[in-house]
């Protein structure tokens, strides 16, 4: 009886409910991404798929320099800077829309999740936090070997780190509402998800800058790319490290309060859009009782 | 009528039988969620164009762009085999599917002969629309004056590639997430290493003798050969070839016999593995 009465009357505020529902998803998105394996092994795997994604872009460079064609510097850097920071792209937004094929269909945990009192968005956001911190180490690990074993030109005192630091932060939390964009979509399609975050990742991988100068793309590729805020992300990381930067046409006459600015507020954009396709994503798959599909081709 | 008076097919009719029931749901049960097309088809075709753009940013000759095309119509299969042959007895597992498989009077060959023909169908249509992508925007232009050569090539890759397929989901049948994780380590460095962006031959160039033995053992994975011999096929003249294509195609017919053998094999090792370990219906692990 008077357990009975201590549970009634445990009625934690939703504040509380959600904070305590985001610290135990990260802390379960942490063990799902790490004790699968030993820690070298785990450590192996983290180093060496984001250095072989960069070596794709160095083998080219040096071919293509090798034969004649374009062997400026900057250039490199420019794209071995941002492949490596569109790391955070491709972990952390696909990280994010993924959780939801692999709760539903994998481990068949969504429904359980659902009829819990905790809210599944801030299970989302607490998971996405270990893809996060994955990526954040890959990323160190490749800036690293660019540095050591490439000859990047940086060094800790020629960053400009209030920028860097402001512009990670407004282009994480970016990155993340996007992410949560695609779990909303990714509640109403098949398994899908692997062909739908390749194509995601293909549209910021073309029309953000990201391997090669914007002002590469047709006129109209350009006008896309500024409206998307990755473009701005991962112009002023260049600036804020100062490599490759200055180099692509179509952003050398923006300055970098104007880019800030614009980056701030896309992301605000972005973000609503981003939570009103996450709230349509969950109601019509409750509508639809698509909470436990199950696609097995 | 009694069961025991039906018809007993032959073994040869039923693991026919099975084939065809396990790409029955790939080819048309796929359909019925036609998002599929726009998802497989439409949009990794700009992660293939970022590439493209990399070389006209770095002024790189016209052929490099048709590297890139065909390079990223490859990478369907890769993807396919990785995912939707090799970890998919994992997910089969998952699903609890396996033990129906093994419990079927059926070869396991002829289940993922199945998922392999069902999984190239859905990648040939990727691949071809890459290609078409690749001739109408970027305006590449292929000749093929040996079709008889680049067919061999393509599908003796096909046939080792898939081989390779089968004998991987032998050991991702038994693992755990490991399996997601493998899938998930064999996309970049293959990439890398194969050669899909640029030709594997340039290993060679930038590294010399080092880099002939980084291509000569990359050669051991089908879809490096079988890419450097297709590219040597639609781009005659050329003076990016590995091997000459005559030992390419050797190479890849004695790959398909090797890892069709080492599939047959190693999959009947892993089932009486899993059986003796209780892992075949292990799940969630």
């Amino acid at each position: 009886m008077a357990v009975n009465t201590a549970f009634r009357n445990h009625n934690p505020s939703a504040r509380k409910r959600n904070i305590d529902t985001f610290k135990c998803s990260a802390w379960l998105g942490w063990q799902m991404e790490s004790n699968w394996t030993d820690p070298f092994l785990f450590a192996v795997y983290s180093i060496v798929k984001p250095i072989a994604g960069s070596l794709i872009l160095v083998v080219m460079y040096a071919i293509i320099s090798a034969i004649g064609g374009n062997n400026d510097p900057q250039m490199f850097y420019y794209m071995f800077v941002s492949n490596c920071f569109f790391m955070y792209v491709g972990q952390v937004l696909f990280g994010v829309a993924q959780i939801v094929h692999d709760d539903r269909e994998h481990f068949q945990t969504m429904k359980y999740i659902y009829i819990s009192p905790s809210n599944y968005l801030s299970y989302m956001i607490g998971r996405s936090v270990s893809k996060l911190i994955v990526t954040t180490f890959a990323v160190v690990i490749t800036m690293a070997f660019g540095i050591f074993m490439l000859g990047i030109p940086l060094s800790l005192f020629s960053i400009n780190w209030p920028l860097f630091l402001v512009v990670m932060a407004i282009g994480i939390f970016c990155i993340m509402a996007f992410g949560l964009a695609l779990a909303g979509v990714s509640f109403l399609t098949a398994k899908h998800q692997g062909g739908m975050n390749e194509g995601i990742a293909g549209v910021f991988y073309l029309f953000c800058g990201v391997v090669f100068p914007v002002s590469t793309l047709p006129a109209w590729g350009v006008a896309f790319a500024k409206v998307l805020p990755i473009t701005y992300w991962l112009e002023l990381i260049r600036r804020s490290l100062d490599l490759g930067a200055g180099l692509d046409q179509a952003l050398v006459g923006t300055s970098t309060m104007v880019c800030l600015l614009i980056l701030v507020v896309s992301t605000i954009v972005f973000t609503v859009i981003a939570l009103i396709i996450f709230k349509a994503g969950d109601t019509v798959a409750r509508q639809k009782g698509l909470i436990d599909m199950t696609t097995a081709y | 009528m009694k069961f025991e008076e039906f018809p007993k097919p032959s073994w040869l009719v039923m693991n026919i039988r099975a084939v065809f029931g396990r790409a029955y749901p790939r080819i048309i049960g796929v359909n019925r969620e036609l998002s599929w097309v726009f998802f497989e088809t439409v949009l990794p075709l700009l992660g293939v164009a970022g590439y493209v753009y990399v070389y006209k940013a770095l002024e790189a000759p016209a052929q490099y762009i048709g590297y890139v095309i065909i390079g990223g119509a490859m990478t369907a299969y890769w993807m396919n085999v990785l995912w939707s042959m090799a970890a998919q007895m994992y997910w089969e597992k998952e699903m609890g599917n396996l033990e129906l498989y093994l419990i079927a009077p059926i070869s396991r060959m002829s289940v993922l002969g199945g998922m392999a023909l069902g999984g190239m169908f859905s990648s040939s249509v990727r691949a071809l629309s890459t290609i078409f992508v690749g001739m109408v925007v970027f305006g590449i232009s292929l000749s093929l004056p040996d079709p008889l050569m680049f067919t061999g090539i393509f599908i003796f890759t096909m046939i080792a590639l898939y081989g390779m397929g089968m004998m991987f989901a032998s050991l991702y049948m038994l693992w755990g997430r490991e399996a997601w994780h493998m899938s998930s380590l064999f996309t970049e460095p293959i990439y890398l290493v194969s050669g899909f962006y640029f030709p594997v031959k340039g290993f060679v160039s930038m590294l010399g003798n080092p880099g002939f033995w980084i291509a000569a053992g990359a050669s051991i994975i089908p879809i490096t050969l079988g890419l450097d011999g297709m590219r040597q096929c639609l781009y005659p003249g050329n003076r990016d070839g590995f091997l000459p294509l005559w030992l390419e195609l050797a190479i890849l017919v004695a790959l398909s016999v090797l890892f069709l053998f080492l599939a047959k094999y190693s999959l009947a090792y892993m089932e009486n593995l899993g059986k003796r370990e209780g892992r075949l219906t292990m799940r969630w692990q």
